[in-house]
C-alpha cells in the first residue's frame, strides 16, 4: 500500500532506521569495540589501552592456542561431514515423501530443535554416561550372548563432543537440503533416466550439481555454530576436548584478559566472514540466475 | 504392411479407484509419425508414461520392436521423450546437455562430440555449444530438448506436448520442423498433444483417446471425415449433431427422419445399422450450403431457419441459424467469403434454407460406447 | 487376454522414501534424536536420588522444583523477557520485512547480509561482544525488577528479530500486489486496505514468527549467560549450574517443565502454518 500513500520516503526511513539501529548499537558496535580490543594492551586491573599491538593475536598464534583453534576446526569438520552423511538421504527420502508423510517427518525432525540446548546435551549424559543406557543396553546384549563387558566410556572425549554437536546440529543441515530438493525439478531425474542415466550417475552429475547452493548452506548453517560452540564441549568434553570457545570464555570470566580474548573471537569472526565472503563469490560464479541467489 | 515398432496389449493402468487407461490395445508401426490426441485427462500422458517406463501398467503386454518391457527399467528402453517442459539440465551447457545421453552409456567422448556437431547443425542450433538453458529463448530450448533426445538414436521418439510452450507462429514453424526431422531420420515419432489441428497437421496415424481408452485410430482424412463416433466427430473439428431414427435402407444409402420435418433425408450408411434404431446425424458446419428459403423445392436434404448471430473468422463466417420447429436446435453454418451467393442476403434475423448433399452427413451411433 | 503383472516388474519410481536405507537411516536419526529426551523425561519421575536405575513413580522431584524459590524466579524472568523479546522482534521483524519487500536502495545485498550476521555468528562472538560493550557504557547493574532484564532482552532481541524478517518476508513474497490494487479500485482506504487485505495476509506468518522469538528466546544459553547479572538468573542458566553442581532427578523435572514450555509454543507455532516449515531452510 505504500506507493500509493505520497510520503514513500517516510516510510523508507520508518522502516530503515529502527533494525539498523538496533543491528548497530547491538551488533556493530560491540563487534567494534572488541575488535579494538584485540589490538590494545592490558594495563593494571581494569585499564585496557588501544595501543594497535598485534601481541594478542602473536598469542593466539601460541601452540597450545593454535591447536585448540585447528582442533575446533577439526571437530566443526567432522560433524559438518556426518550432519552432511545422515542430513542428505534423509532429506532426500523426506521430500520425495507423500505429501502427508512429509509434515509429519519434517515436524519430528524439527521437534528436538525446539527443545532447550543445554536440557538435550543434559540428556545426553544420562545415556551415553559409564552407567548410563547406552551401556546398559550393550551390557545387556554382551549377556545375551554371553560375552563379558566392559562399559565404554563415551562421555567426556572428543567423540562425545562430536556427537552432541551432531545431535544438536542435524536439523540445520536437513532443513535447507529439503527446501533444496522440495525446489528441484523432478521431472529432471526422468529426463536423465529416460536418456539412459544410472541411479548413481542420476545423484552425481545431476541431483548433487544442481543441489549444490543448497548443501553450501547446510554445511555453512552447521559448521559456523558448531566452531563457535560452547555448551557442548564444556558439558561432554573432557579436560583436553576444549575448543575455542571455552578458550574465550576462561578469558573473560577468569583470566580477565580481555584483549586476548576479544583477539581470539576476532579471530572466530573473521573466519565467519571469510566462509561468508566465500560463499557469495561461489554462488557468483554459479550459473545459476543471480536472481535465485538466497541469503 | 511394416512391422509393428510399439505393440500394445490390454494395458490398464489405475491411480487409486480411477482408470487411467482401460485394455488399451494399439500397434505402431515402423517410420510412422503417429500421434496421440485427446482432453486432459484422457490418459495418453499416462500411455506415454507407461512406454518410457516412469508408470508401470497394472496388466497388460508392451513390446518395442518384440521385445517385452516388462522388466526393462526406463534407462535401458530403447525410447527417448522430448518433455512438455524439455527438463533440460540447467547446470549444463547445451553441448553437454545433448552428449548425456551418449555420456552415460560409455560412448567415447570424440565420437559423442562428433554426433552432438552433427545433431545441432541439424536442428539448426550450431554455434550455441556453450550456451546455458537460461541464456536461450523458447524455440531454441525446444531445439535443444529434440536434439538431446534425437543424438542417442532412438527407435521411438516420445513427444509430450512439446510446442505448448511457444507461441502460435512459433509452433506453427515447428511443426513442420517436426515433420522434417521425422522424415529425414526416420525415427518412429509418436507425438502427444491436446490440439486437434497439431495432430492432423503432422501426423500419418492418429489415436484419439477419451476416459482411457482409445476411440478411434486412423489417418486424418479418414479422423475427420469418416469418425466411427460421437465423441471423434466432435473432437476432431466440430460437427452439428440432430437426432434421427432410420427408416429405409437402400444400398450404400439410408433414409431417416429427424422429427424436425416431414422430410426424409438420405445419409451413406454403414455397416450394422438397423432400421428403427435411433441415431445421430452429424454434418460438418463447411458441408452446409445456405440459400433462400424460396429455393426449397430444389434440395433433399434441407433444413429451413433463421440465423441467430454471426461471428466474424477472417476468411469465414460461422452462421449460427436457429431450426425451425425446434428452438433448441441451433446448427452451425460456416461460410467463406468468397462462396457466398450474390442473391441472398445473410444477416441476424433473416430466414434461410441449409441443405447438403447425402454423402457429407454421417451417421453415428447415438450413446457413445 | 488379460496378464496380469507379477513382481518382477522393476519399481521405476524415483521415490527414495520406500528405499530400505532411508527407512533405517530414519528409524536411527529418530532414536538418536528423541531416545534421550525420552529417558529425561522418563527419569524425572524416578524416585531415587541417583537417577541411574528405576526406583518408582514420584512427583516428588516436580514438587521440590516448585519449591524452589531460585527455580521460581527463574521462571518468570524467562517468561518476561520471552513475552518482552516476541513484542520487540516482532516489531522489528515486521520493519525489516517490510523495508527489504518494498524497497530497493543501494548496497540492498549487503544489507540484507548484515541482518543475517546474528544468526549466522557463533554465539560466543555476540555473547562476548554485549558482555565488554554493556560494561563500558557502564550499563547500570542494579535497576529494579523488570528493567534490570533489559540487557538480556536487548540481546534476544537481537538474534530472534532476523527469523521473525525472514518469515515475514516469505510471507510478503506471495502477497499479490494486485489484490491490495483491487482493494484500492474497489473504493478502500489505505487504512482498510492495511487492516482487512495486508493483515489477514501475513497473519500466519506474525503468529509463527512470534512463537519462534518466543522459543529461541527461552532456549538461549550462551548469550544471556554473558548478559546476565547475579540478580537476573533465566531458566537456562539455573539448569546449567544445577547441572554443574549434581545431576539429580529435580534438575530433569525443571528440564522437563521448560520442554513442556517450549514444545507447547512451537506445536502451536507448526500446527498454524506447516508450509512455513520449509522456508526456515532457505535461510
Amino acid at each position: 500500500m505504500m506507493k500509493q500513500v505520497g510520503s514513500h520516503r517516510l516510510i523508507f526511513w520508518l522502516t530503515f532506521i529502527p533494525p539498523t539501529l538496533w543491528l548497530l548499537i547491538f551488533l556493530l558496535i560491540p563487534l567494534s569495540i572488541i575488535g579494538s580490543f584485540s589490538f590494545s594492551e592490558k594495563r593494571g586491573l581494569i585499564d585496557i589501552e588501544l595501543s594497535w599491538i598485534l601481541n594478542n593475536y602473536i598469542r593466539a598464534a601460541d601452540l597450545i592456542y593454535l591447536s585448540t583453534l585447528i582442533k575446533s576446526i577439526g571437530v566443526a569438520g567432522i560433524t559438518t561431514v556426518i550432519c552432511f552423511l545422515f542430513g542428505f538421504p534423509l532429506a532426500l527420502g523426506i521430500a520425495s515423501a507423500p505429501p502427508r508423510w512429509k509434515s509429519i517427518l519434517l515436524i519430528a525432525i524439527i521437534l528436538p530443535f525446539c527443545v532447550n540446548l543445554l536440557i538435550r546435551t543434559y540428556a545426553l549424559i544420562a545415556v551415553f554416561r559409564t552407567r548410563g543406557f547406552f551401556n546398559f543396553g550393550l551390557e545387556w546384549f554382551a549377556d545375551l550372548i554371553n560375552v563379558p563387558f566392559e562399559p565404554l566410556s563415551l562421555l567426556y572425549n572428543d567423540t562425545a563432543v562430536i556427537l552432541g554437536l551432531v545431535y544438536v546440529h542435524l536439523p540445520f543441515m536437513i532443513l535447507p537440503l529439503y527446501a533444496g530438493f522440495e525446489g528441484f525439478n523432478k521431472t529432471l531425474l526422468e529426463a536423465a533416466l529416460d536418456l539412459g542415466a544410472s541411479k548413481l550417475e542420476l545423484l552425481t552429475s545431476i541431483i548433487i550439481p544442481i543441489i549444490t547452493p543448497s548443501i553450501i548452506s547446510g554445511c555453512i548453517l552447521v559448521f559456523i555454530p558448531a566452531l563457535g560452540s560452547y555448551l557442548t564441549p564444556e558439558l561432554l568434553g573432557g579436560p583436553n576436548s576444549q575448543m575455542i570457545a571455552n578458550v574465550i570464555e576462561r578469558q573473560f570470566m577468569n583470566a580477565n584478559d580481555w584483549p586476548f580474548g576479544s583477539a581470539l573471537s576476532m579471530v572466530l569472526v573473521y573466519l565467519t566472514f571469510g566462509i561468508l565472503a566465500l560463499r557469495y563469490l561461489c554462488f557468483n560464479n554459479l550459473y545459476l540466475d543471480k536472481n535465485k541467489r538466497r541469503l | 504392411m511394416k512391422n509393428p515398432i510399439i505393440k500394445i496389449e490390454g494395458i490398464t493402468k489405475k491411480f487409486g479407484i480411477k482408470n487411467a487407461l482401460e485394455e488399451i490395445d494399439l500397434s505402431i508401426y515402423e517410420g510412422e509419425f503417429f500421434a496421440i490426441v485427446g482432453p486432459s485427462g484422457c490418459g495418453k500422458t499416462t500411455l506415454l508414461r507407461v512406454l518410457a517406463g516412469f508408470e508401470v501398467p497394472d496388466s497388460g503386454l508392451l513390446f518395442i520392436d518384440g521385445e517385452n518391457m516388462r522388466s526393462i527399467p526406463p534407462n535401458r528402453r530403447p525410447l527417448n521423450i522430448v518433455f512438455q517442459s524439455y527438463a533440460l539440465f540447467p547446470h549444463m551447457t547445451v553441448l553437454d546437455n545433448i552428449a548425456f545421453g551418449l555420456k552415460v552409456t560409455g560412448v567415447p567422448i570424440k565420437e559423442c562430440y562428433q554426433r552432438v556437431k552433427m545433431l545441432l547443425k541439424l536442428v539448426k542450433l550450431s554455434g550455441l555449444d556453450h550456451r546455458f538453458p537460461h541464456q536461450l529463448s523458447g524455440g531454441q530450448l525446444q531445439r535443444v530438448a529434440l536434439a538431446r533426445a534425437l543424438v542417442k538414436r532412438p527407435k521411438v521418439l516420445l513427444l509430450d506436448e512439446p510446442l505448448s510452450a511457444l507461441d502460435a507462429k512459433l509452433r506453427n514453424e515447428m511443426r513442420q520442423e517436426l515433420v522434417r526431422l521425422q522424415k529425414s531420420m526416420g525415427i518412429t515419432f509418436i507425438l502427444v498433444t491436446h490440439d486437434q489441428q497439431e495432430a492432423l497437421s503432422t501426423a500419418d496415424r492418429i489415436a484419439v483417446m477419451n476416459n482411457g481408452r482409445i476411440k478411434q485410430v486412423a489417418s486424418p482424412t479418414n479422423l475427420y471425415e469418416s469418425p466411427s463416433n460421437k465423441f471423434v466427430a466432435g473432437f476432431i473439428g466440430s460437427i452439428n449433431l440432430i437426432k434421427c431414427e432410420v427408416r429405409q435402407i437402400e444400398g450404400e444409402l439410408c433414409a431417416v427422419t429427424t422429427g424436425l420435418t416431414k422430410d426424409l433425408f438420405s445419409i451413406k450408411g454403414k455397416n450394422e445399422i438397423s432400421v428403427g434404431q435411433s441415431y445421430l446425424m452429424g454434418v460438418r458446419p463447411e458441408k452446409i450450403q445456405l440459400t433462400k428459403l424460396t429455393d426449397i423445392d430444389q434440395y433433399d436434404n434441407k433444413l429451413a431457419g433463421i440465423i441467430n448471430n454471426i461471428t466474424y473468422l477472417g476468411r469465414s463466417s460461422m452462421y449460427h441459424v436457429k431450426v425451425s420447429g425446434d428452438e433448441n436446435i441451433v446448427m452451425n453454418v460456416s461460410m467463406s467469403h468468397s462462396d457466398r451467393s450474390e442473391n441472398i442476403d445473410l444477416c441476424i434475423g433473416e430466414s434461410v434454407l441449409m441443405h447438403w448433399t447425402a454423402g457429407s452427413a454421417l451417421l453415428l451411433e447415438d450413446h457413445d460406447s | 487376454m488379460k496378464i496380469k503383472n507379477n513382481d518382477k516388474a522393476p519399481k521405476v519410481s524415483l521415490d527414495y522414501f520406500y528405499q530400505w536405507w532411508f527407512k533405517v537411516i530414519l528409524c536411527v536419526t529418530f532414536i538418536f534424536l528423541y531416545a534421550p529426551i525420552l529417558v529425561l523425561i522418563i527419569f524425572s519421575f524416578n524416585d531415587s536420588r541417583r537417577n541411574i536405575t528405576w526406583r518408582g513413580f514420584t512427583f516428588k522431584y516436580y514438587e521440590k522444583a516448585a519449591l524452589n524459590d531460585g527455580l521460581i524466579d527463574a521462571f518468570i524472568n524467562s517468561l518476561t523477557i520471552g513475552i518482552f523479546n516476541t513484542l520487540g522482534s516482532l516489531i522489528l521483524g515486521i520493519l525489516t520485512a517490510l523495508l527489504l519487500w518494498r524497497f530497493r536502495f543501494p548496497f540492498k545485498a549487503v544489507y540484507e547480509g548484515i541482518i543475517l550476521l546474528p544468526v549466522v555468528m557463533p554465539e560466543i562472538c555476540i555473547g562476548v561482544a554485549l558482555l565488554v560493550f554493556f560494561n563500558q557504557i557502564g550499563w547500570a547493574n542494579n535497576l529494579p525488577w523488570p528493567l534490570s532484564l533489559s540487557k538480556i532482552t536487548f540481546a534476544h532481541i537481537l538474534f530472534s528479530f532476523p527469523f521473525v524478517a525472514i518469515i515475514i518476508r516469505a510471507r510478503l513474497a506471495t502477497f499479490n500486489l494486485e489484490q491490495e490494487e483491487a482493494a484500492f479500485d474497489l473504493g478502500a482506504s489505505p487504512g482498510q486496505v492495511f487492516t482487512n487485505v495486508f493483515l489477514p495476509h501475513i497473519r500466519p506468518a506474525l503468529i509463527v514468527s512470534g512463537l519462534i522469538a518466543f522459543t529461541l528466546s527461552l532456549d538461549d544459553f550462551v548469550i544471556t549467560f554473558f548478559t546476565s547479572g547475579p540478580d537476573t538468573i533465566t531458566v537456562p542458566i539455573k539448569i546449567y549450574s544445577m547441572v554443574r553442581f549434581s545431576v539429580t532427578p529435580e534438575v530433569n523435572a525443571a528440564s522437563t517443565i521448560l520442554l513442556l514450555i517450549t514444545l507447547c509454543a512451537a506445536g502451536i507455532a507448526l500446527w498454524v502454518h506447516r508450509a512455513k516449515i520449509s522456508r526456515i531452510g532457505k535461510l
